[in-house]
């Protein structure tokens, strides 16, 4: 069974647009996938659509399921049981830490939050799982950040306490809808390693979404491409590399190998 | 840092200080004041004295007496005028701001309406139902800030449900209720904080305003506003009757804006940093 099954998904704007238009992939258990497309391409939404977050606003249909032992339709379902899926089955980590964290609490007790409610503790044993979490995602410093405001800790800062708060409740699905766009270059590839190792550790399914095929090649295998709400193309990355079908996917691979050949360059030339 | 933290508990000092003088001053009114509030002994307008320390008013009236009542007043319109916006204002603005569509639109129109609606007005139908008194004052008072604490409310609300922490909060499984209590409430705060009390002063004027209508505080109960008001006409010849009211009015703002102030930079480290 797959951990997340994606059929016919598609979205639709109060005005009538289709934003998202019959997008369909699944992903099993422990497995990666990297959604890819261009900016307004619809990879936001699909992942909001997966945990059920879409804005009221917005109308869905087609169907998503979600989890492997148990799968559950999300498009349609009531809060109560959304809020019992999310976190545990799936959770998501979003572009820009600095808005995703909540500017008034520190992040220990931000942190504390889903941590209390999936093991039940508190006191002590809260406290020393606070610095765990922060240890986990790497965090020198764990016990002077989880006193710390969020506007007063560095953007790669930010957005590992972001991935320890979507790991509190220990998901078997992570969405990371452009985890790195924020953050500069070598933050971006120190959180990429992180993410790497660390769903490789917990054994679990990754939703990587980017613009960048650079970048989700650094930690997938497979790809669904994305243009105007549509999937394109898809398949394992070798495949796609080597022989890109869709002219959109062509450009992709096209930019991808210019920067690839500029780096070797740079790298010879020293 | 250290200096920017000793300003900010300075302004809540300063303002507890001016805030606890009126509310001592308010208690002790209640067991003693110098003279009965209607004795007319002191003769008219007498300039201050041994046995009238700020004068008499042109009745007679002890005027130290009559700002003590008057301490009375300002607060128990200032706080329960607060508490009525407190309740109504911030129960209409949050359902309004969580409210679908339909919901919201019809509340925001009833606010724009009741704040369109003069104060003054709304305070004379409430006298015509329930006949002049300082409790009908302080229920149009309260009414009318309601509105402006429900529009701001409704707007804080929409702005903070709109942040990327929400989202985030609610896509790691946090109930609605939940999110209300850690993140919404303690968002909207530090600025209604300020509004509140912003209203706070300008209840102990708008009663001022309905006293000079006969609309307030029945005779010879005055507030500092209808203090202010009758010594307008002799300000010439007894100035200290217009300026002590008008001080004590001034004080009272000041106050209350500096514990908000004070209480804003608590809630919000943000304002702590480069302020
Ligand atoms: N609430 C909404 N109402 C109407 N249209 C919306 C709404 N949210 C998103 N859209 C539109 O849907 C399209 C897809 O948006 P989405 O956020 O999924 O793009 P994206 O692929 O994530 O882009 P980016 O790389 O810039 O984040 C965009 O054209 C956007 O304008
Ligand atoms: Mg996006």
């Amino acid at each position: 069974m797959n951990v997340l099954e994606i059929k016919n998904l598609d979205v639709t704007t109060p005005a009538g647009v289709k934003v998202v238009s019959g997008v369909s992939f699944s992903i099993a258990p422990g497995a990666r996938l990297g959604l890819i497309g261009e900016s307004g391409s619809g990879k936001s939404l699909t992942a909001l659509a997966v945990i059920g977050l879409l804005s009221s606003q917005l109308k869905a249909s087609g169907s998503v399921l979600l989890g492997d032992l148990n799968p559950q339709e999300i498009l349609g379902a009531p809060e109560r049981m959304l809020n019992t899926i999310r976190g545990k089955v799936a959770s998501i980590i979003f572009q820009e830490p600095l808005t995703a964290l909540d500017p008034l609490m520190k992040i220990g007790r931000q942190l504390a939050e889903p941590l209390r409610r999936h093991q039940g503790i508190s006191g002590d044993a809260l406290e020393s799982a606070i610095i765990e979490a922060l240890t986990e995602v790497r965090i020198t410093n764990p016990a002077r950040i989880a006193q710390s405001f969020p506007h007063q800790i560095s953007g790669g800062e930010r957005q590992r306490a972001a991935i320890a708060m979507a790991l509190a409740c220990q998901p078997s699905l992570l969405i990371a809808d452009e985890p790195t766009t924020a953050l500069d270059v070598t933050v971006q590839s120190e959180v990429l390693a992180l993410l790497d190792s660390i769903v490789s550790e917990r054994n679990m399914a990754l939703l990587f979404i980017s613009h960048d095929l650079a970048v989700v090649g650094q930690i997938t295998d497979s790809v669904v491409v994305l243009k105007d709400g549509v999937v394109v193309e898809s398949g394992s990355l070798q495949e796609i590399m080597a022989d890109p079908k869709h002219p959109y996917t062509q450009d992709l691979v096209k930019n991808a190998r210019v920067l690839d050949d500029a780096l070797n360059i740079a790298k010879d030339g020293k | 840092m250290n200096q920017v933290k000793s300003r900010r508990s300075w302004s809540l000092i300063v303002g507890l200080v001016i805030i606890s003088t009126i509310t001592l001053v308010t208690l002790i009114s209640l067991v003693w004041l110098p003279y009965p509030i209607d004795n007319t002994d002191g003769g008219r307008l007498s300039p201050p004295s041994w046995s009238h320390l700020l004068g008499t008013d042109k009745l007679g009236r002890d005027l130290v007496a009559r700002l003590m009542v008057g301490a009375r007043i300002a607060l128990s319109v200032g706080f329960s005028a607060v508490l009525i916006a407190g309740i109504v204002g911030l129960t209409l603005g949050m359902a309004a701001g969580f409210a679908q569509r339909w919901l919201d639109e019809s509340l925001s129109a009833l606010l724009d309406i009741l704040i369109a609606f003069p104060t003054l007005l709304l305070a004379m139908l409430i006298v015509a139902a329930r006949g002049s008194s300082l409790t009908s004052a302080i229920f149009a008072i309260g009414l009318g800030m309601s509105a402006i604490i429900a529009r701001l409310t409704r707007l804080l609300v929409k702005r903070v449900l709109a942040k990327d922490f929400i989202t985030a909060s609610r896509a790691s499984g946090t109930s609605w209720p939940r999110i209300i209590v850690l993140h919404v409430l303690p968002n909207i705060w530090p600025t209604l904080i300020v509004s509140f009390a912003l209203q706070f002063g300008l209840a102990g004027l708008a009663e001022a305003s309905l006293s000079y209508l006969g609309l307030g505080a029945p005779p010879p109960n005055a507030s500092w506003g209808s203090l202010l008001q009758e010594a307008q006409a002799t300000v010439m010849t007894s100035p200290i009757a217009a300026i002590a009211p008008g001080l004590f009015l001034v004080a009272l703002v000041i106050g209350v804006n500096l514990i908000a102030d004070g209480l804003r930079e608590i809630a919000d480290p943000t304002l702590r940093r480069s302020r």
